[in-house]
């Protein structure tokens, strides 16, 4: 979409204040149903659009000039209030932008899209805003932490958004909306500017309507920061160029866990062995894999995020910024009432947790553990990327559930089976739409080894094609 | 692994967190109910594996130490709660109500 966005633009069919004021209508007319943004912002998006017409008019575009786009609400842009939808964050105004959207070059900025507070959950309903609704079924959530995002390019109230992805909030909710969404090889893209969670598996990436656009996206962004010193100086390709060439014989490996997780449901399981028969019949070998600590990836990933999270959300004390509570009597209770009252439940069962395992006494038996588990998963993914040149699992073990369903909260860390493991070993995993079960997406997840986005887009781009879509 | 209320009083005493009645009784049994969860990372033997802390086995990217950006005050003050003549004005920092 993006491609012909583009040609349309520059041959004036259409220009980019149009555009916007066509998402804006369409944001107006489904958003107090969908709930996908949390801040619309009018006024700035036409200022962007006029300007990005001129710049059209005078042929220096940037392959994103005028195109209207939607921001999750962590990612800090100068001057516009950023929540993490979190009441602790209320009123915060940043005095910076994120490296992302500085990339993002012409690009006209919709809005701020609805997320689990500081990106913990898996759908959204975490938000002091309230749930967003899919937009398939809106009894229905829309996946999470970034929910908002993938339910604005599904209902396409923007041509593209950002979100992000530490242990699958992109890929559950795209595979949720039936869109596409990346999480990026951890330090392809940089992490400045995006309010943080766990540093050492946050990841930014793009929601799109295609494969294509995601390539786009990822040649805009990617690349060494000075601003985030965990960013590789790795080249940054064209990459939608790269996916016009034939697509090599791939190994696809099929980890034999992730079909066995009993959790997974079989009609779900049925769309993934479909797109495989038909990978298989295009010449593709098909190789069964074993990632044998597979189980060991979520309790792994609810240490170590904890543990990560009370360090990063200890800043938010109510002294600099955000909301402050007013019946404290001295300095101490600022910041416990403060925090006790900002906080929402699972921002704070996190943080307590994440408190305890870097504690004293119990550091060792814990975070050290995890961290040690975390090689041993590391390395199952290093094996198998012996065997084979790139895996297909499922996004998630279900279709999207209904608002309200998933109320223990161990039920929520088990969605993230399939895309805690990739986020542990920091490897990129890309999802793209698969077929449908009950009318509702299903999404395929395509995981390959680190610093392989070349490879993950093109089998993502053939599959793509494969089913027609 | 069963935590205690003391033990959340605790816990929510480090982390600076204030918390009513009802919800100690919440947290307790929810962080109990996680720490049992993520217990089963005993069931691996790890003694002879490394632990892994970063991915990208990137160190020390280094930069000249030169300033080449600017935050204006009245900026990064815009979200800040109290001010007062360019500072953040805070409750005294020594003499804590017991």
């Amino acid at each position: 979409m993006l491609k012909e966005l583009r040609k349309k633009l520059d041959a004036r069919q259409i220009s980019s204040v149009e555009l916007t004021e066509q998402y804006l209508r369409a944001i107006k007319e489904k958003n107090k149903e969908l709930n996908a943004y949390v801040r619309v912002l009018e006024e700035s998006a036409l200022e962007q659009a006029k300007a990005a017409d001129n710049t059209i008019a005078s042929g220096e575009v940037h392959p994103l000039t005028g195109i209207p786009y939607a921001l999750k609400d962590n990612y800090c842009v100068r001057g516009i209030e950023t929540t993490a939808c979190s009441r602790i964050l209320q009123g915060y105004i940043p005095p910076y932008t994120a490296s992302v959207v500085k990339r993002l070059r012409g690009a006209v900025l919709l809005g701020k899209t609805n997320m689990d507070e500081f990106a913990m959950g898996a759908s959204t309903e975490n938000s002091c805003f309230g749930p967003t609704r899919n937009p398939h079924d809106t009894s229905r959530v829309a996946g999470g932490s970034s929910g908002g995002s993938a339910a604005a390019v599904s209902a396409d109230l923007a041509a593209f958004a950002f979100g992000s992805d530490t242990g699958g909030s992109i890929r559950q909710p795209a595979s949720f909306c039936g869109v596409v969404g990346l999480r990026p090889t951890y330090g392809r893209i940089s992490r400045f500017g995006v309010l943080a969670m766990a540093s050492s598996m946050d990841t930014m990436g793009p929601f799109a309507k295609s494969v294509e656009d995601i390539a786009i996206l990822f040649s805009e962004v990617a690349g060494r920061d000075t601003f985030d010193s965990t960013t590789t100086d790795l080249p940054v390709e064209r990459y939608s160029e790269i996916l016009e060439r034939p697509l090599p014989k791939f190994r696809i490996g099929i980890p034999k866990e992730y079909v066995e997780v009993e959790g997974l449901n079989p009609d779900v399981r049925k769309v993934i062995e479909d797109v495989v028969d038909a990978l298989r019949k295009k010449g593709h070998t098909i190789v069964s894999v074993s990632l044998p600590h597979t189980r060991y990836a979520v309790p792994t990933y609810y240490v170590l995020v904890p543990s990560e999270v009370s360090s990063n959300l200890a800043r938010y004390d109510g002294i600099k910024y955000g909301y402050r509570a007013q019946d404290a009597e001295d300095l101490f209770s600022v910041y416990c009432k403060s925090r006790g009252q900002g906080f929402g439940a699972e921002a704070k069962r996190r943080i307590m947790i994440g408190t305890y395992t870097l504690s004293a006494g119990y550091y060792d038996a814990y975070y050290n553990k995890a961290m040690k588990v975390r090689t041993l998963i590391r390395n199952d993914f290093n094996h198998a990327f012996g065997e084979a040149d790139v895996l297909l699992t499922p996004a998630s073990p279900d279709v999207a559930f209904e608002i309200g369903a998933k109320s223990d909260l161990l039920q929520m860390y088990a969605e993230d089976i399939f895309t805690a493991p990739g986020a542990l070993a920091g490897i990129p995993g890309l999802v793209v739409p698969a077929g449908e079960v009950n009318d509702l997406p299903v999404g395929i997840q395509i995981m390959g080894p680190q610093w392989s986005e070349t490879r993950v887009l093109q089998v993502g781009h053939f599959i793509e094609h494969l089913l027609d879509r | 692994m069963r935590l205690t209320r003391e033990d959340v009083k605790r816990i929510a005493e480090l982390a600076r967190l204030s918390l009513s009645e009802e919800e100690l009784t919440k947290y307790e049994d929810e962080l109990s109910r996680i720490l049992d969860y993520v217990d089963q990372l005993n069931e691996l033997d790890t003694t002879t594996v490394e632990a892994t802390s970063q991915v990208t086995g990137i160190v020390n990217q280094w930069r000249g130490d030169v300033v080449d950006y600017e935050f204006p005050r009245e900026e990064m003050l815009a979200s800040a709660i109290e001010k007062q003549e360019g500072h953040l004005n805070v409750k005294s920092i020594f003499g804590r109500a017991s």
